[in-house]
């Protein structure tokens, strides 16, 4: 597709935040995905933000129905899906109602005119039609008849104009990949190998796709495209993965790492279902999925293959860690590996089942009854779920222990480039079955005392069933230090549940410390946050930098226990904020285990911290401070001037 | 684990070494008697077999025996005895729960572990009252009992755990009872060899919070008209002398007990545990549903179908043959790749 118009030349861009809006059933997250991968091959760096409703089909065209996804592309590394998009593609009055408010003024809008008739108007609660009544004067408004125009693009393919209609979502597609100087070949290889068992789909998504191009290049809508250069990443070969993805790769590496069979008892859930997809996908790798009959039983059949000597993990999101409760309880007693994987979503109850949420930290740190210690690890960006996968796994076997992974909604459908690692050199996790005796009796036969302790780790004997000589019980009851039989002992209760804690408090020492980012060295605030809200954080952080303050940022990845050098961390710095989705969890650890008066920064929208957010929560720390390297009246927020905001 | 023959063993080599702590006089010693004197007949490795067991007074079950073990979760042993058994088809899973666990609490459990058919063999002890919280009703107590939570009479209907595992078409369904050792171990035996969930309903004597509970059924004087033996491929007869009979009603479509010399012995139905429909093993299951009624004892069912864990193994083994098996770094670049130089 050569261009023909004698035309301005693209200009510029340094990044671009596109956000495209339709009703749940347009294909936006469709849209949104070739889109993203066409920039992921063009070079650019990005991260994406799918956000859709809890209900499969809203009716159609309300505003409880828009379904969206924003994905920011740069020439640089970038860290969010973008605080508010520059572009916004509307499919109905709906999406554009339910968006339109995040578009800074000058902002792009193209609209799908046919979609604008009295009664989709009605259906979004518009009174006026917003293209006539002014309230988008401040945008740079593009009406391009995208419904009529794929049904006429598709007619040769004598498909009825209502299958044909269904394509305009691949219009929009070609229009915005016009615009941004996208690839065309690898969205059209995509179209004919994902829809090849339709060839009128395929040829009603190409033709679509080519005429919305076409209509960029051709027409004079736009002033010009614009080009956003490829960013420069490190040699390697890169995929685009979403953390429900990378966490799921993860633990099929870590079972091949670790040499175990990975066995996943699981229940659907929103978020975390993919996982259970994913994995049941994976059986040439020995995997067993089990979609069990309910969350509790999910939890309790890994459990069980945890005896078994799988590598076991059962996955779900906080209504399903209430109900699995019991059985981590049961696994800290038997001091088993187990991996609970818990995609966060806006609580409590049913909450928000597809909205982001830091809001499970405090229940999977206590949530349970006893004193019931679990190590709790956060990956903090999409791709890092496949490294948190592994040492979730790692802590696990090493430690005979269940432990947390927490991710949430905007790690697990969110999506970054990640360059693949040399799977050769992933960590071994050396799972060490006992296969001999540990202990004579009195009348020198051999036996295994399934609770007498590495020394280093304090970890138990892992001895699966099957293995001759090493027969033994255990179970929920309180055990006798060593031999593990069966004790009501008031004395070695209280040693137990000291060593079971000593034994979690103990992984820190072989933590990595946690690394602070502070350029400068002479930063007074530190900026401490924990799992997705990294970018934010961190973007915040460049933001503060680049108008010559200076500030430090440390993201946790163990959060319990904590690496052992945070408590110094936090001391060294003047003013400490947490920013967390959620009341002020971390911050609450942070305050008892350090006594530092730390500053909590909470949202609970559903929706990630924006940068700028941070940000004016950062300044505003800074203004207060004796000797304030801000003056009192604040900063205005430093904004990227390269990026078309 | 060895290919090596299986060694000789006695009961007292699948003892623990752990002091057995029900009441004095409580039916479970007998069960325990019953299934320690089995296990070195069934040709089976110590180191191969797994107990597990939920909580409540039979689920100490597994701390007595000498094989591998887990005293689990209430009402969770037949889920994470599944987990075992799916992910190790190679080891004998025996389940053992109570009334109120497999029944109450577990309820949820024990029917998808019989539906799945997964290759276990669930012991139920049946005492119809909760034991270790000292005595409460239990799901299998008859309507009106009195115990501590039911002052006034339990208003509550009781299960039949025989219906509810035919129910949930669970391919072995056997009942027996603790004061017949021989009987307990013919049918532990064959719950033990059907390849598949089995499930073994024993009652059991409560002699502290439900004493003589089944007395009417199973004590030495009762036994003979009162139970009614199962044996597959004979007419279903019991009473001295075979004087009753259980016959097929075609008008009402329900089981009678009739005395053989009035309806003839060809009136007798003929007992068939391999009919794949399960419904004439629950007409049997219901001819009693109160101790003053003759109760059936033996396999009500036994039919053949593909165990859970073989299916799921069968698919893992069946895709890695097609797919050839996995590769790591090629799952990696399953989705689209671009390389930066
Ligand atoms: S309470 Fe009843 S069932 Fe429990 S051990 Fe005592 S007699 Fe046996």
């Amino acid at each position: 597709m050569s261009s023909t118009a004698e035309r301005t030349p693209p200009r510029k861009l340094a990044g671009v935040v596109v956000r495209f809006a339709g009703d749940s059933g347009d294909g936006m997250q469709v849209t949104g995905d070739r889109f993203t991968t066409g920039s992921a091959l063009f070079g650019n760096d990005l991260a994406t933000f799918p956000s859709f409703p809890a209900e499969i089909r809203a009716p159609a065209g309300t505003l409880a129905g828009v379904s969206a996804f924003q994905v920011h592309i740069a020439d640089h590394d970038i860290l969010t899906p973008g605080d508010a998009p520059s572009v916004l593609v509307a499919m109905n009055p709906a999406a554009l109602r339910a968006n339109v408010a995040d578009l800074p003024v000058g902002g792009t809008v193209i609209l799908n005119a046919d979609a604008f008739d009295e009664r989709s108007l009605e259906k979004a609660g518009y009174e006026k039609d917003p293209r006539t009544d002014g309230s988008l004067s401040t945008y740079q408004v593009h009406e391009i008849p995208m419904t009529s125009l794929t049904i006429e693009a598709c007619k040769e393919t004598g498909a009825k104009p209502r299958d044909a209609e269904r394509s305009k979502n691949f219009f929009a597609l070609g229009l915005v990949s016009w615009l941004f100087g996208r690839p065309v070949e690898p969205t059209l290889a995509w179209i004919a190998e994902r829809y090849a068992k339709a060839p009128v789909v395929v040829a009603a998504n190409t033709l679509a796709f080519k005429a919305g191009y076409h209509l960029g290049e051709t027409t004079e809508l736009f002033e010009s495209a614009y080009e956003v250069p490829p960013s420069v990443l490190p040699p390697g070969t890169y995929t685009n993965v979403t953390g429900n993805t990378a966490l799921a790769w993860g633990l099929v590496a870590a079972a091949e790492r670790a040499g175990l069979p990975l066995f996943l008892g699981s229940y659907p859930i929103t978020p975390a279902s993919d996982l259970l997809h994913e994995l049941a996908r994976q059986k040439q790798f020995g995997v067993r999925t089990f979609q069990a009959e309910d969350e509790i039983s999910a939890a309790g059949a890994a459990l069980g293959a945890a005896f078994g000597g799988s590598l076991a993990v059962t996955t779900t999101s906080g209504p399903g860690v209430d109900l699995k409760a019991e059985t981590i309880g049961l696994a800290v007693s038997l001091e088993l590996p187990l991996l609970v994987i818990d995609v966060q979503r806006g609580g409590p109850s049913t909450g928000l089942p597809t909205k982001t949420e830091q809001s499970d930290l405090l229940h999977a740190m206590f949530g349970r009854h006893g004193e019931a210690p679990v190590p709790i690890v956060a990956p903090r960006t999409p791709a890092e779920c496949f490294d948190a996968a592994l040492e979730a796994a790692r802590l696990a076997v090493t430690y005979r222990t269940p432990v947390f992974v927490l991710t949430d909604a905007s790690l697990a459908n969110g999506a970054e480039p990640w360059r693949l690692p040399d799977v050769d050199r992933l960590p071994v996790i050396e799972a060490n079955l006992t296969t001999e005796p540990n202990h004579v009796r009195a009348d020198g036969t051999a036996e295994l005392w399934p609770y007498l302790r590495d020394a280093s780790t304090l970890a138990r004997p892992w001895a699966v069933p099957g293995t001759p000589g090493l027969e033994h019980r255990i179970g929920g009851l309180e055990k006798a230090d060593g031999s593990g039989n069966v004790s009501y002992d008031p004395v070695n209760h209280e040693r137990m549940v000291r060593l079971r804690a000593a034994k979690i408090a103990g992984i820190a020492s072989a933590l990595a410390p946690v690394e602070v980012d502070d350029p400068s060295g002479d930063a007074r605030v530190l900026v401490l946050g924990w799992g997705s809200t990294y970018g934010a954080l961190a973007g915040a952080a460049r933001r503060i930098r680049a108008g010559g303050l200076s500030v430090a940022h440390a993201q946790l990845l163990h959060l319990n226990p904590f690496p052992s050098n945070l408590g110094e961390v936090v001391r060294r710095y003047e003013r400490v904020l947490v920013p967390e989705t959620n009341l002020g969890q971390l911050v609450r650890l942070v305050r008892g285990d350090f006594l530092v008066d730390a500053v909590s920064l909470t949202k609970v929208q559903g929706t990630p911290f924006k940068v700028g957010e941070v940000e004016q929560a950062v300044l505003d720390l800074l203004a207060g401070l004796d000797d304030s390297p801000v003056p009192a009246a604040g900063v205005p927020p430093v904004v990227d001037p390269e990026e078309l905001q | 684990m060895t290919d090596t023959a299986v060694p000789v063993t006695s009961r007292k080599d699948w003892a623990s070494d752990q002091e057995v702590r029900w009441c004095p006089g409580c039916g479970d010693y007998s069960i325990l008697a019953a299934v320690q004197l089995l296990l070195p007949e069934l040709g089976v490795r110590r180191e191969n077999t797994v107990f597990v067991s939920g909580i409540g007074c039979a689920a100490r079950f597994p701390y007595y025996l000498s094989t591998y073990g887990m005293h689990s979760i209430h009402g969770r042993a037949p889920a994470i005895a599944t987990g075992l058994a799916v992910s190790r088809p190679d080891l004998d899973v025996w389940v053992v729960t109570g009334d109120g666990d497999a029944l109450s609490i577990g309820g949820n459990h024990l029917i998808h572990a019989l539906r799945r058919n997964v290759n276990l063999t669930i012991l139920l002890f049946n005492n119809q009252i909760y034991g270790l919280t000292k005595g409460q009703f239990s799901p299998t107590s008859e309507s009106g009992k009195v115990t501590k939570s039911t002052p006034f009479g339990s208003i509550d209907r009781p299960f039949n755990p025989l219906s509810l595992a035919l129910g949930a078409e669970a391919t072995f369904v056997a009942r027996t009872h603790d004061m017949d050792r021989k009987h307990m171990m013919a049918t532990f035996r064959r719950a033990h060899d059907h390849k598949g969930a089995a499930f073994v309903e024993v009652l059991q004597n409560c002699n502290v919070f439900n004493d003589g509970a089944f007395e009417g059924l199973t004590g030495r004087s009762q036994r003979e008209e009162a139970l009614i033996p199962l044996e597959h491929g004979q007419p279903i007869r019991f009473g001295h002398d075979g004087h009753l009979g259980v016959v097929l009603d075609g008008r009402t479509g329900s089981l009678t007990v009739a005395e053989v010399a009035e309806v003839g012995e060809d009136a007798v139905l003929v007992h068939d545990e391999t009919r794949d429909d399960p419904g004439l093993a629950f007409l049997l299951a219901r001819l009693s549903s109160s101790v003053d009624q003759p109760t059936p004892v033996g396999v009500l069912r036994a039919v053949e179908r593909p165990d859970y864990g073989s299916l799921v193994n069968g698919q893992v083994e069946e895709v890695t043959a097609r797919r050839g098996r996995g590769d790591l770094a090629a799952l990696l670049r399953s989705g689209t790749t671009w390389t930066v130089d």
